[in-house]
């Protein structure tokens, strides 16, 4: 896992680098909750560009992280999604409240995350 | 030509987490000589992993028990069976409604069977309460 925030902005980026299941879902929420609690970011983006397998544990993690950002006021987003771990996203209808962003800093993150 | 097989192969591993990217990467490995697409590859590796999991912490929940996995190739398709012999599931069509699941305070979204049911041309659910669970699945490859 890659963490960058910017303090600028108050965003924090998580960027997952390895497959999302139930077993190794279990250590991304601990350190992912970690960082929250340390930055309280008005904006957090995960960024799956180094995800190349996600099954449905993945859409717990993420719902998960997306309560506790609300819970301090902040707003979320994913980037990079790759086509086979949209295909389980969409499945869910969980990207219409935790949008896929096209990139940080566009119009698009200005209006979601 | 269905109903004659062209390959087959079995898996029995102890119910570790461990195992869930073992179980999905053997059963792909194997389907790869049916020379699936990407996207089949990456459905096929979804599905077995739901199930496995499945079996993991539903099936056996805190306890190690023995899931078996067995594949069976066709011309233009694989029928993969994934069974346990953990608690069993009492009420299988509730189990099937997508968001439906017994373990939300693990942070599951219930989407597992809706995702093998979608994910895959068949799904069949056989279980049967303190004996165990046996889903058997089936996709067209279209090569
Ligand atoms: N092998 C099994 N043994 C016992 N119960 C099972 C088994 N597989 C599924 N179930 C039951 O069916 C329910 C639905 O399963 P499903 O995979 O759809 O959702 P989930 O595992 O709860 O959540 P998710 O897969 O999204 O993380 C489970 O919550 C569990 O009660
Ligand atoms: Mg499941």
């Amino acid at each position: 896992m890659k963490v960058t925030y910017n303090e600028k902005d108050k965003l924090l980026k998580i960027e997952i680098t390895e497959e999302i299941d139930h077993h190794s879902s279990e250590k991304i929420r601990t350190r992912a909750d970690f960082e929250i609690q340390k930055y309280i970011p008005k904006k957090l983006v995960m960024d799956f560009e180094n995800v190349n397998f996600m099954d449905s544990a993945g859409i717990g993690m993420i719902l998960g992280r997306y309560k506790m950002i609300t819970m301090f006021g902040g707003t979320m987003g994913m980037i990079n999604v790759h086509s086979s771990v949209k295909k389980v996203f969409e499945m869910s209808g969980i990207t219409k409240i935790i949008p896929i962003i096209e990139e940080i800093g566009g119009t698009e993150i200005g209006k979601c995350v | 030509m269905e109903n004659v097989y062209e390959n087959k192969m079995k898996l029995e591993f102890l119910s570790k987490s461990s195992n869930e990217a073992f179980a999905r990467i053997t059963v792909a490995s194997f389907a790869s000589q049916l020379d699936p697409n990407i996207e089949e590859i990456s459905d096929i590796k979804t599905a077995v992993s739901e199930a496995v999991t499945n079996s993991i912490i539903h099936g056996y929940e805190d306890k190690i028990g023995i899931i078996k996995v067995e594949c069976t190739l066709f011309a233009n398709s694989i029928e993969i069976q994934i069974s346990d012999n953990g608690k069993g599931i009492e009420n299988i069509e509730k189990a099937k409604e997508p968001l439906y699941t017994t373990k939300p305070e693990l942070e599951r979204s219930g989407m597992g069977f809706t995702i093998m049911e979608n994910f895959m041309d068949e799904l069949k659910i056989e279980s049967v309460v303190g004996i165990g669970t046996k889903i058997t699945m089936k996709k067209v490859i279209n090569n």
